[in-house]
């Protein structure tokens, strides 16, 4: 699975994407998010308040509890702030 | 299928040929409505914006949104385009222009599709004030409330 991240989650956890491989356990995008936060200091950084994060499953809109199953690319970013 | 363009661009976009662009796919708009929004110096404490985006999702969205807003209001153009990189003050940001027969539904298109590019497209914006390394600016509820009344009772 692939993971990209924008703005002020990309600068907390200090890379603009990665290539991981979460536990077969996980179903939804809020089990991703907390698997996450476990990962080190900088991801319980960005992490820290699972409300202010937006997550898109395959450039698509998602929330807390859309199932992640077949997912390639999973972005994770702040509130938008465009227009 | 009405002409609906989307650009993402760091350079800047020019209104009037824009628009030129829309009246030149025939003469069936009595009105044309053009959104731009600029880039304010928050009372002299800025200097510029930052702004990122998700490309591949960032083209994607809007496209969902300019779908959405040509099967509401009956609409035969829409252009949106949306610059990324560092904005200065006093430069353009965002572009809408909407045609349609009649004015009204060219305002209504062009406010719902701000209020849904300011919730819904990935862009981030991060103020620059002088030499300092910049701050990412917060949403706003009001954004949020702004996007919700166009939620259509079902």
């Amino acid at each position: 699975m692939k993971l990209v991240y924008f703005a002020w989650v990309r600068e907390r956890i200090g890379r603009t994407e990665e290539e991981l491989d979460p536990p077969n356990g996980l179903a939804t995008v809020g089990d991703l998010v907390d698997w996450l936060k476990e990962r080190g200091p900088e991801y319980e950084h960005a992490l820290a308040e699972p409300r202010a994060i937006r997550v898109a499953l395959d450039r698509v809109h998602a929330d807390r509890t859309t199932p992640i199953a077949g997912a390639r690319e999973v972005a994770l970013f702040p509130p938008m702030t465009g227009g | 299928m009405i002409p609906i363009t989307v650009r993402i661009q760091r350079e800047d976009f020019d209104i009037a040929a824009e628009v030129e662009r829309i009246r030149s796919f025939g003469n069936d708009a009595g009105a044309i409505v053009t959104f731009t929004g600029i880039c304010r110096d928050e009372a002299g404490r800025l200097s510029a914006l930052e702004l990122e985006y998700y490309p591949g999702m960032a083209e994607a969205e809007i496209e969902r949104i300019t779908d959405e807003a040509a099967a509401r209001w009956p609409v035969v153009a829409v252009t949106v385009i949306h610059r990324h990189g560092r904005i200065k003050v006093g430069e353009n940001i965002v572009l809408v222009v909407t045609a349609s027969s009649h004015r009204q539904a060219a305002f209504e298109a062009a406010n719902y599709l701000m209020d849904f590019l300011k919730t819904r497209a990935p862009f981030w914006k991060k103020e620059h004030a002088g030499e300092a390394a910049g701050s990412w600016v917060a949403a706003k509820d009001e954004d949020d409330a702004a996007a919700a009344r166009w939620k259509v009772e079902k």
